[in-house]
């Protein structure tokens, strides 16, 4: 048992039904209860999808249980086979029907339906909801293809250099992370250096799609937390290469034309293939203040990953933190974290993950909408990078993460939620003025400036400070002479310095030597 | 278990009623955890369950309150299922680790849900073991909000029934009011208000705002609904001789006239007293609800099963705003609660209670409605089918009982429509 507040990712079948709900002509028979129908509003609410997800719930209540139930699900199957006609029906069962063991795969599949089915299980009380999503998409994928697997060992036949050479886009799904905008911008990005996309699934494809999928060169594992099991068994059973590396930031967008290219066996001039304006903002002297901003970030096990060599190689951040909620793919972010010098943070808890950005008072904070609340509640500038996300993460905009203009957009994104440069500046020179005080925030954001939270907080902070300690008048005096926007950080330093020192007193000189301890 | 989805009794009104067995698409109780945890502010909520049911909620509640919130979920893992943990060592465990870190919490509910159902997992028994051992800190008690066993709003109904046998006894001779079901603060302090204007004293809220709110009852104790949802609940409380007064919910400027006519009228208020206090704040609801009358007049609404609000809904649209009624589809039609609500709808309007759903949203699609008042999951989905309509989650959520708020309410149902004649922007999907 697991007390949880906050949940970063919700029940396996919640996987299932996102891979439903991505492609066309598929159908999912849920074995559950009438609340889990909740599931239509996070397709319906948070990405303003115009239909309900293709999903038929069994809904059985109390009263049909030990007697009923099975035939609910038997009833359910026709009528939803009858009704909408998929291509592919797949059964599953939510986290109460595991525990009364229908077996509706097994129902289904003696049903005599007109239609093939895939059953899934979805391990409800050990998984999780990209779990359940990669199980769906894999399942999918073999049950259809797996009887047009060449013998073992068979040697892929060469491409007809006649033919443009073409991959797979594999892994983009509902209510993942800017997948609607990602694909359309690496699709952009292959097709400028002569290379189709052959199949994109989960997103759009129907089963007919899937069927194609071996006719490509290669796949692009694009979301591994979706794709990462369906490539591997792609690789084994029709000896499919797959290209690994995300294209998310100006450097890694480069590289992902270096692996599709050596993948694919042709020649590319990198500078012809598109260029981003990253590269220069981040030269251009206004972003010199963004230089060793501490940045904390958690994320999917992707997009952490990702985000971090963004942060450092293209803002020029110091990572102090890296993390993710998915332990399933723990091993990438540890070994990512591993070249930052740093201890990877794996938990599914939120508390944990507050109490070490609280601990590590980070500038800035990359994480999900999770840490977006962490971040408003300590006043901490954060941008979202990744799921668990809201509506507000599905813009009208073209807004890719990915490719060049993805590159383009986390800059942007980035960029906007800190104090700019010179602004700092500014709000220093101005400090003293009537019209200009500690509770303005920057000019961009309005009265709900990340500033005016900032000073909030501080405020805030102040009755809880050890009360062993004292301040001079004159050392508070001087602290007030502090940007607000460090005048936090200098506090708790300070007060930190003079509790290792033993001192009850702050005098200015302690607030300096302070100051000195912790500059590097 | 008692299998509280299904209604019985005989009927009250007089137009076609049909059950509909089917799919449905309609929260389970623990929905009802969002607003009961924010009206009684010292209650904490403990789901022991899956993690579908913390990841419902969180969803449910549409945002995550950044703040700690007041509920949580046990979830449920293979080891206790396989029985390798004890699941009432875990639980007490995890009620001791949230008691610690949670200290101005007086009361806890544990909340049964589909998974513990199904289990047979005895939170009645449990809470009664964890109250022994945290005697005097917090009081801890069970009830089910399972979807199994209740739907939506009745996650509510269950939380209050759990605690009436709590409910200390009213000293023989006394006399007192118990106002039933979640009102917001706002609507309290209305309400108080006029109460007092009657000279109605000794007036409660249940739940009030506070865990240890715990009016008195006995055979002195008057008692009237103000949320549809309460049936089992009022009948608890009728058992421990409360004497339930009939009148309609208190929605729109009638309805609110006449719930505190029908109180007034059970206290023998003399009736110019009564026309007195009521008249301004009614002619006020009036006026408020005219000015979204000529938006409304003469379209057709059609409601599907959501939060039991269906019935006084339809009755408050038709009656003061001109609407015609295609349909009202209802989770579950509890008469007892409905009866001031029944005599006032037009026997002609089909009431349809349960749901099945696919069928459901034929007969829309085919009657084509101006309005449909829907759950969350399907509105988009018929907004782009070029259907309007107004999710009626909200209509749990915000403040919409009494005179004050019967311009609200009419705005609610107005705005869809209103934007559409407002929008320039193609076609609507």
């Amino acid at each position: 048992m697991e007390l949880t507040l906050w949940t970063y990712e919700g029940p396996p079948h919640v996987g299932a039904i996102r891979v439903a709900a991505s492609m066309r002509d598929v159908h999912l028979m849920l074995h559950s209860p009438q609340g889990d129908t909740y599931a239509d509003l996070l397709f319906t609410m948070i990405e303003r999808d115009g239909r309900r997800p293709p999903v038929t719930y069994t809904t059985f209540q109390a009263r049909d249980l030990g007697s009923s139930t099975a035939e609910i699900v038997i009833k359910s199957l026709r009528e939803a086979a009858e009704r909408y006609k998929p291509q592919v029906l797949m059964v599953a069962d939510s986290c109460t029907a595991e525990l009364i063991q229908d077996q509706p795969g097994a129902l289904a599949l003696g049903a005599d339906l007109p239609v093939p089915v895939i059953s899934l299980e979805m391990a409800a009380y050990t998984r999780k909801e990209n779990w359940g999503a990669a199980e769906t998409f894999y399942q999918l994928v073999r049950g259809l293809l797996s009887r047009n697997a060449p013998a073992p060992g068979t040697q892929r036949p060469s491409r007809d250099p006649a033919v443009r050479p073409s991959v797979n886009l594999l892994g983009p799904t509902k209510l993942g992370f800017r997948c609607r905008d990602d694909v359309v911008e690496v699709e952009r990005l292959l097709n400028s250096m002569g290379v189709d996309v052959n199949v994109v699934a989960p997103l759009g494809a129907s089963p007919q799609d899937l069927l194609s999928i071996p006719n490509a060169d290669a796949n692009v594992n694009l979301c591994p937390e979706v794709s990462d099991l369906t490539c591997s068994w792609l690789a084994r059973t029709f000896g499919m290469p797959t290209i690994k590396t995300i294209p998310m930031g100006w450097g890694a967008t480069r590289d992902f034309i270096a692996e599709v290219a050596a993948t694919v066996g042709i020649e590319v001039n990198m500078d012809q293939v598109g260029a981003s304006r990253l590269p220069w903002y981040s030269r251009s002297i206004d972003s010199t203040y963004l230089t060793g901003k501490r940045v904390f970030v958690f994320a999917d096990g992707s997009h952490a990953v990702a985000a971090a060599r963004v942060a450092r190689d293209e803002m020029g951040f110091e990572v102090v933190g890296i993390g993710t909620y998915s332990r399933e793919r723990a091993r990438d972010v540890r070994a990512a974290a591993k070249e930052y010098g740093l201890e990877a943070l794996i938990t599914d808890n939120y508390l944990e993950v507050e109490a070490r950005v609280q601990e590590l008072q980070p500038e800035m904070v990359l994480g999900t909408q999770m840490e977006r609340h962490i971040a408003k509640r300590l006043g901490i500038p954060c941008a979202v990078i990744s799921t668990p996300a809201h509506v507000q993460d599905y813009p009208a905009r073209y807004s890719p993460q990915m490719g060049f203009e993805g590159a383009n957009v986390l800059f942007d994104t980035w960029v906007h939620p800190l104090i700019m440069g010179l602004e700092e500046h500014l709000l220093h020179m101005f400090r003293d003025d009537f019209e200009f005080n500690d509770s303005v925030g920057p000019s961009h954001l309005g009265s709900e400036g990340e500033g005016a939270r900032a000073a909030k907080t501080e405020n805030a902070q102040d009755s809880e400070t050890d009360e062993t300690i004292v301040w001079a008048f004159e050392a508070e005096k001087e602290l007030k002479k502090i940007p607000f926007f460090v005048r936090g950080k200098a506090r708790r330093n300070t007060e930190k310095f003079a509790e290792e020192q033993g001192l009850s007193t702050i005098e200015v000189d302690t607030l300096y030597d302070a100051k000195a301890h912790f500059s590097n | 278990m008692s299998a509280v989805i299904a209604s019985s009794g005989e009927s009250h009104h007089a137009g076609p009623q049909v059950q509909e067995r089917g799919q449905r698409a309609v929260f389970c109780g623990l929905t009802s955890i969002i607003w009961l945890h924010r009206r009684i502010q010292d209650a904490f909520f403990l789901v022991v369950g899956s993690r579908t049911c913390a990841h419902l909620i969180q969803s449910a509640a549409g945002v995550m309150i950044f703040a700690e919130p007041r509920f949580a979920t046990a979830i449920l893992g293979e080891r206790d299922l396989a029985g390798m943990a004890d699941c009432h060592e875990e639980l007490d465990r995890v009620v001791s680790e949230l008691i610690a870190r949670r200290s101005g919490i007086n009361r806890l509910f544990l909340v049964g849900s589909c998974p513990s159902e199904v289990i047979k997992l005895d939170l009645e028994t449990a809470a009664a073991k964890l109250q022994a051992k945290h005697e005097n800190k917090v009081r801890i008690s069970s009830f089910s909000g399972s979807g199994i066993e209740t739907t939506f709003t009745q996650g509510e109904d269950q939380c209050l029934k759990s605690t009436v046998a709590e409910l200390p006894t009213l000293e023989a001779g006394k006399e007192n009011l118990i106002v039933l079901g979640t009102v917001s603060d706002i609507v309290e302090d209305q309400f108080r208000r006029l109460f007092d204007e009657l000279g109605i004293t000794d007036v409660h809220f249940y739940p009030g705002r506070k865990a240890g709110d715990m009016p008195p009852i006995g055979p002195g104790t008057r008692l009237i609904a103000a949320q549809p949802f309460v049936g089992e609940t009022a009948r608890a409380l009728i058992a421990r001789g409360a004497v339930l007064i009939e009148a309609p919910f208190p929605l729109g400027a009638e309805g609110s006239k006449s719930w505190f006519e029908a109180i007034a009228e059970a206290y023998s208020r003399p009736d110019d007293l009564v026309q007195h206090v009521l008249e301004l704040p009614y002619q006020r609801a009036k006026r408020a609800v005219s000015s979204h009358r000529s938006k409304l007049e003469g379209k057709r609404i059609h409601f599907l099963p959501d939060s039991q609000l269906e019935i006084p809904m339809a009755r408050f649209l038709s009656e003061e705003c001109g609407l015609a009624i295609n349909e009202i589809g209802t989770p579950f039609h509890d008469q007892l609660v409905m009866r001031g609500e029944l005599s006032r709808l037009a026997p002609e309007v089909p009431i349809v209670e349960g749901q099945d759903l696919d069928p459901a949203l034929e007969r829309v699609r085919e009657s084509r409605p101006d309005l449909t008042v829907c759950g969350m999951g399907i509105a988009n989905a018929l907004e782009s089918e070029g259907l309007r309509t107004k999710w009626s989650i909200e209509l749990v959520f915000s403040p919409v009982q009494g005179f004050d708020q019967a311009g609200d309410l009419a705005s609610l149902f107005a705005k869809p429509l209103v934007r559409e004649s407002i929008l320039e922007v193609g076609s609507w999907s």
